[in-house]
């Protein structure tokens, strides 16, 4: 296995380097392949499933673990139309696209910058960032396609909560794809 | 300009691929696709999942249903004394259900009152959802191979769960009624008003355009009233769960569905709806008081020409029966308490109103003053505007006459029937309705 280091700018923490994973090409697309699949068809059994958001949380891995925000952006666009296409005839195809564009580019900014990698920064990473996702959601409904959406504070701040602790134990599954 | 460029390269990127993705927007929501059209992309996309998610439903359900046949047969000994001692019960309700069904027929059949039944259906299974809290749709395994057209209801036993709106060679899209783009035409059961069941981004589902002086008690049964041509009339839809003064003299009424939108496995999609009059021939023995009315001096007697008109006879009242205003019954035993055929005379010889000939205009005698508001429902979640129609008098009952017919698969049920609706719109794209052409009077 091979390891690619890259030196922090402006590190918040006391590590001097990270490492920059990949992922092998049937990590990279089976993944987030069978992250749609399961969120479109696990509710269907499980009723309080469309919370969790796996798609999201699979941009979120994938940007901090490769830190690179240019494929952080990318992989953020193609698993967000994924959503799209499967989120009904009334739903234009870009809403979820470009709210994961936007966070996986925040993700793998911030994958640079602080240690990705311990439970709490990933509860917290994925918790801020969720509320980041739902945040630019709405305003792209609202403000560019005037969907009459209602934000509520409350349940971002549990659907958040929920998805940070459940993302906690799906990182830690998806390392075991990591390559070093 | 190379140092700007790789300085600010994630920028430009992030900034590049989101222009791309908001300039598809713009695109999108000023070229909306077309009812039931299809973007390619997202045919291509549902088309490669659909036979995964068929895969991993049916394998899941035949492992499932190895475990759950073992430990059904432990208790299927408790359970065949419980279900025969319901069927006991359910036979005495059945005798009175009978009964008045069979004076509601007569009732309807006097006043050439239409009828809409579920003829067939196709079971299907729900093999995926959305994936999103912001869309509610739905993914059936069974598409236009199956005989499956968009506009076409979605139901399960305990009440309406959508319509299809996008069809796939071997899957559908259904857009539930909790959907904040759906929109169905329902009526409380007790109180006859009538409105609209939108769904909400929360998945709420509120029965609106019901006007604020009106009194709505939470616990009240809300049916499909047939207005969105979508749904036959009489479907249990759900419960008022509160009531609340809304914005615009409105009631904000928000209603718990009676069918588990959120767990849902199996469902029923009807294609094909078929309207006719009500079969009077065969509805049982003329009962004692029957007679006893026909002989009573007061009741005119009613005579069926060669055309199937009912003609008064020549005793006491025909002046004013056939002046068409005041038509006497046409049969002893079924005179409405209420007047009701005196106000239509439907099949009156000499009637300013002639009876209906194949249309789905008729209208049920109202015998109860115009009090709700009636948007047209449009089904589809378009702005409506309310309108004030007359409710009708004669609803449903218990029992189907005309059970359908269960063909190619089918799974055939009875529904209750509807009176014609005066919809305001109608979808592009309606199950198929065959219409019988009414018959003469019935004898009765």
């Amino acid at each position: 296995m091979s390891t690619r280091v890259m030196p922090f700018r402006g590190s918040l923490t006391s590590r001097e380097q990270v490492s920059v994973y990949e992922f092998s090409w049937l990590a990279i697309i089976f993944i987030p392949l069978i992250a749609v699949l399961i969120q479109i068809f696990i509710p269907v059994k499980v009723r309080f499933l469309p919370i969790i958001d796996l798609p999201f949380m699979v941009t979120i891995f994938f940007a901090t673990a490769r830190r690179n925000p240019i494929s952080g952006c990318i992989t953020g666009c193609i698993i967000g139309v994924m959503q799209d296409l499967f989120a009904g005839p009334n739903h234009p195809l870009g809403m979820y696209g470009i709210a994961l564009t936007i966070i996986g580019f925040l993700a793998s900014s911030l994958g640079l910058k602080i240690d990705v990698e311990n439970p709490g920064s990933r509860f917290l990473i994925t918790y801020i960032f969720f509320v980041i996702h739902q945040g630019v959601y709405y305003g792209v409904a609202h403000g560019l396609l005037r969907e009459g959406l209602q934000w509520s504070w409350s349940h971002t701040a549990i659907s958040a909560l929920a998805n940070a602790v459940i993302g906690i134990f799906v990182f830690r599954f998806l390392d075991r794809f990591k390559q070093r | 300009m190379d140092t700007f460029l790789g300085r600010y390269k994630n920028l430009i990127v992030l900034a590049a691929i989101l222009f791309a993705q908001i300039i598809a927007l713009a695109v999108q929501v000023r070229r909306p696709a077309q009812e039931g059209e299809t973007r390619l992309i997202r045919l291509w996309a549902i088309s490669a999942v659909t036979p995964i998610e068929k895969g991993v439903v049916h394998s899941q359900e035949w492992v499932q249903s190895l475990f759950t046949n073992y430990a059904y047969l432990r208790g299927v000994r408790r359970e065949n004394r419980q279900l025969k001692a319901e069927i006991e019960r359910m036979k005495i309700d059945q005798a009175r259900f009978d009964e008045d069904a069979r004076m509601a027929r007569r009732i309807q059949a006097l006043i050439a009152f239409k009828e809409q039944y579920v003829d067939s259906t196709v079971a299907a299974q729900v093999i995926g959802t959305s994936g999103s809290e912001q869309s509610r749709v739905l993914y059936i395994d069974k598409g236009s191979d199956d005989g499956i057209k968009t506009d076409m209801a979605v139901i399960t036993p305990t009440g309406i769960v959508g319509k299809v709106v996008q069809v796939f060679p071997d899957a559908s899209q259904v857009l539930p009624i909790n959907d904040q783009f759906s929109g169905v035409g329902a009526a409380l059961k007790d109180s006859r008003l009538q409105g609209i069941l939108k769904g909400a981004p929360n998945g709420a589902t509120t029965l609106q355009y019901v006007m604020s002086d009106e009194k709505v008690v939470p616990g009240e049964e809300v049916i499909t009233s047939g207005g969105d041509r979508i749904f036959p009339k009489g479907l249990p839809v759900g419960k008022v769960a509160s009531v609340e003064p809304g914005k615009d003299l409105f009631l904000n009424i928000r209603v718990v569905p009676s069918s588990r939108l959120d767990q849902l496995e199996e469902v029923l999609v009807v294609t094909k709806i078929t309207e006719k009059l009500p079969d009077a021939k065969d509805l049982g023995p003329l009962r004692a008081s029957d007679i006893l009315a026909e002989r009573l001096p007061s009741v005119p007697k009613t005579e069926v020409d060669a055309a199937g008109n009912a003609k008064p006879g020549a005793t006491p009242g025909t002046a004013a029966g056939t002046a068409g205003t005041h038509p006497p019954a046409t049969t002893p035993g079924t005179h409405p308490p209420t007047g009701t055929a005196a106000t239509h005379p439907a099949n009156g010889t000499a009637s300013t109103k002639p009876p209906a000939a194949g249309t789905t205009t008729n209208k049920p005698a109202a015998t109860t003053t115009p009090r709700t508001t009636v948007p047209g429902a449009t089904g589809t979640g378009g702005a409506v505007k309310p309108k004030p129609v007359k409710p009708p008098s004669a609803s449903p009952t218990t029992s189907n006459p005309n059970p359908g017919t269960d063909s190619g698969g089918d799974v055939s049920r009875p529904a209750p029937r509807q009176a014609a609706p005066a919809p305001e719109t109608a979808p592009s794209t309606a199950p198929e309705q065959s219409t019988t052409p009414p018959a003469g009077p019935p004898q009765l």
